[in-house]
């Protein structure tokens, strides 16, 4: 129930962004080289934590930090929700349209999925990211890529567990008093995933996310000046020797709202679907 | 016989899915909107040099010639234009990348090793420690012990390498100043030295996956305790160690193998996170440099290699699964609901 809370947390603080940050008068796009020494690095302690810089500032511009993480919270939740959305439609519709006809059609789709399991997602993603125009959303783009490569994990589950409930009595009982296939899919079948549809999806949210801010680390994410964490992760580089503080805000942030949605979807599993072993969304 | 006919259907099916992947890497990296005459061109470039450019590269000729040509080079090489000023690219010819004038392979040959480095150590020392802990976690399942090797697989399983990678640099390489944060010696000049600045990335990319392993093994293990053989084997009279460490452990070790080939292969494949962290040269890096430049022969040859990787550790994953799993060689595989 903690992973609840801090995920609701951060939700709130991607939609309310602009006014959380507007209570100190901050935005992430205002440079505030008044606040740094001569070296970039922020003056005071704690990489220039104050009573209007509540997390900080960004050494080399000063920028503020506590902005550039609520705006940065809204990059990360829109990609990271959008793709798993994306992925656990095309991964649904796989899964039962496998597991739900058997035979030469679920052994395509099933080898298909393997397929593009076994593909190096990353690797696959960076080289796509080179033939995006550069006038194209990067958000956008993101959830396409991420959500194209991330349904087979949602498919396999889905597949064994229509397989299991095509056999049930009830689906075999619908089926004999002549319902139609449109029929037992909709009212016999689905209803009867949603659990495991929302398990696998809420475990496959973190790992979207995590893919997101590891894209914007090398580069390749939403172009500055929009804030991404993964992008001040990777600024924070240069910068761990003299101002470790600056990693720390963008880092917490990821490390918590992954870890808090880890912690709900194994929550989410155990009270909903002790039985499901899926493999994890990495 | 039958291992022989598993084999051959195997590597029939590898081949088959290889020629997939390299026509789907062709048609992504070759077709798409960026024209790599285009980018060798440059932006000042005259319709009648593009022209040039494009007969040398070979791209003037239609798709399917193309591919034949990509296809063929790696078999038998191939020659870039004609007479005094052709580039001979010899076999296996992934491309040519005519924006750093060599060939792709040889720009491969001299990042791989670093990717390979890193991805070798640090794959050994996750399976240990990651199988370990999930064994030890499911023995003392609800212990302690248990909660605490859970509680930090959880945070391996949440935070980024990057995140982790810099930390580790921030305390061992910043304030101990006990190991070196950045860069990579080769193995032939001086092994120590090369094992000394790989103890960082082994270590933090060991503790992200070794969590998601102690994670898997756990809950398999828990799972193979409850079964029938391990009861059997314990009236046998077995003793607890050989139950757990032979007869259950067989079982537990064929999921944890399948996915530690995906992830060893894809690994090989450039480590592009840990390589940036940590500033070394393999082909994550080369990758992000040829994306960042538009070099589409590297993107497209460094792509192929990486899926190749995976294929083929799938392909010995399979193997090594016949020969872990007592069944297969018996009887067929039964598909059970």
């Amino acid at each position: 129930m903690t992973g609840a809370a801090v995920v609701v947390f951060f939700a709130l603080l991607a939609a309310f962004a602009p006014q959380l940050s507007g209570i100190t008068g901050n935005d992430p796009y205002t440079y505030h080289l008044n606040l740094l020494a001569g070296s970039g690095v922020p003056n005071g302690a704690f990489g220039g934590i104050s009573a209007s810089h509540w997390l900080g500032v960004e050494p080399q511009t000063g920028r503020d930090l506590f902005a550039i993480v609520a705006y940065g919270a809204q990059i990360s939740l829109l990609v990271g929700v959008g793709a798993t959305v994306l992925a656990t439609l095309i991964g649904t519709v796989l899964g039962v349209t496998a597991g739900y006809s058997g035979g030469l059609v679920d052994t395509l789709l099933s080898r298909f999925t393997d397929l593009t399991i076994a593909f190096p997602q990353l690797i696959f993603m960076i080289a796509l990211v080179s033939l995006v125009p550069a006038s194209f959303p990067k958000q956008y783009f993101m959830i396409a890529v991420i959500g194209v490569f991330g349904w087979p994990s949602v498919a396999r589950v889905v597949r064994g567990q229509t397989k299991v409930l095509r056999n049930r009595s009830f689906v075999v009982a619908a089926r004999a008093v002549g319902a139609s296939p449109v029929h037992v899919l909709f009212t016999e079948i689905l209803p009867n995933l949603a659990s495991t549809i929302t398990v696998i999806a809420t475990m496959s949210i973190p790992g979207a996310i995590g893919t997101e801010a590891a894209l914007s680390f090398l580069g390749i994410g939403v172009p500055p000046p929009t804030p991404s964490w993964g992008r001040e992760i990777s600024s924070a580089i240069a910068w761990v020797s003299v101002d470790p503080w600056y990693l720390a805000a963008p880092g917490l942030a990821l490390f918590l709202v992954t870890l808090a949605l880890n912690a709900f979807g194994d929550g989410l599993r155990d009270a909903l679907d002790p039985r499901m072993t899926g493999r994890r969304q990495r | 016989m039958r291992i022989t006919r598993f084999l051959l259907t195997r590597i029939a099916g590898m081949i088959g899915v290889l020629l997939l992947v390299s026509l789907a890497t062709f048609l992504i990296f070759y077709l798409l909107p960026a024209d790599p005459a285009r980018a060798e061109c440059g932006k000042l470039c005259l319709p009648g040099e593009l022209t040039q450019v494009r007969a040398f590269m070979g791209l003037n000729e239609p798709v399917w010639r193309q591919y034949l040509n990509f296809l063929g080079g790696i078999f038998t090489g191939r020659t870039y234009g004609a007479g005094a000023n052709a580039i001979v690219c010899a076999a296996p010819c992934l491309g040519y990348s005519f924006q750093q004038n060599t060939t792709v392979l040889s720009l491969i040959g001299q990042t791989l090793p670093v990717t390979a480095s890193i991805a070798v150590g640090a794959a050994v020392l996750w399976l240990v420690a990651g199988v370990l802990a999930g064994v030890v976690s499911a023995l003392r399942r609800g212990r302690a012990l248990d909660r605490a090797v859970m509680a930090v697989a959880i945070v391996g399983v949440s935070a980024p390498s990057y995140l982790v990678g810099l930390l580790a640099i921030l305390l061992f390489g910043f304030k101990l100043n006990i190991l070196p944060d950045s860069g990579y010696v080769p193995l032939q000049q001086n092994p120590g030295q090369w094992a000394f600045h790989l103890i960082l990335p082994w270590c933090v990319l060991a503790f992200i996956s070794a969590a998601i392993y102690a994670r898997l093994t756990r809950s398999q293990m828990l799972d193979a305790l409850g079964e029938d053989y391990v009861r059997t084997a314990r009236a046998k009279g077995l003793r607890e160690a050989s139950v757990v460490g032979k007869h259950a452990l067989r079982n537990v070790m064929i999921p944890v193998i399948t996915i530690f080939g995906l992830d060893f292969g894809s690994l090989l494949g450039g480590a592009v996170i840990t390589e940036k962290v940590f500033s070394m040269y393999g082909l994550g890096a080369l990758l992000i440099g040829a994306v960042e430049s538009t070099d589409l022969s590297v993107i497209s040859g460094v792509t192929l290699l990486a899926a190749v990787f995976v294929i083929v550790a799938n392909f010995l994953v399979d193997v090594v699964y016949k020969l872990l799993d007592p069944r297969v060689l018996r009887t067929p595989v039964m598909h059970i609901g």
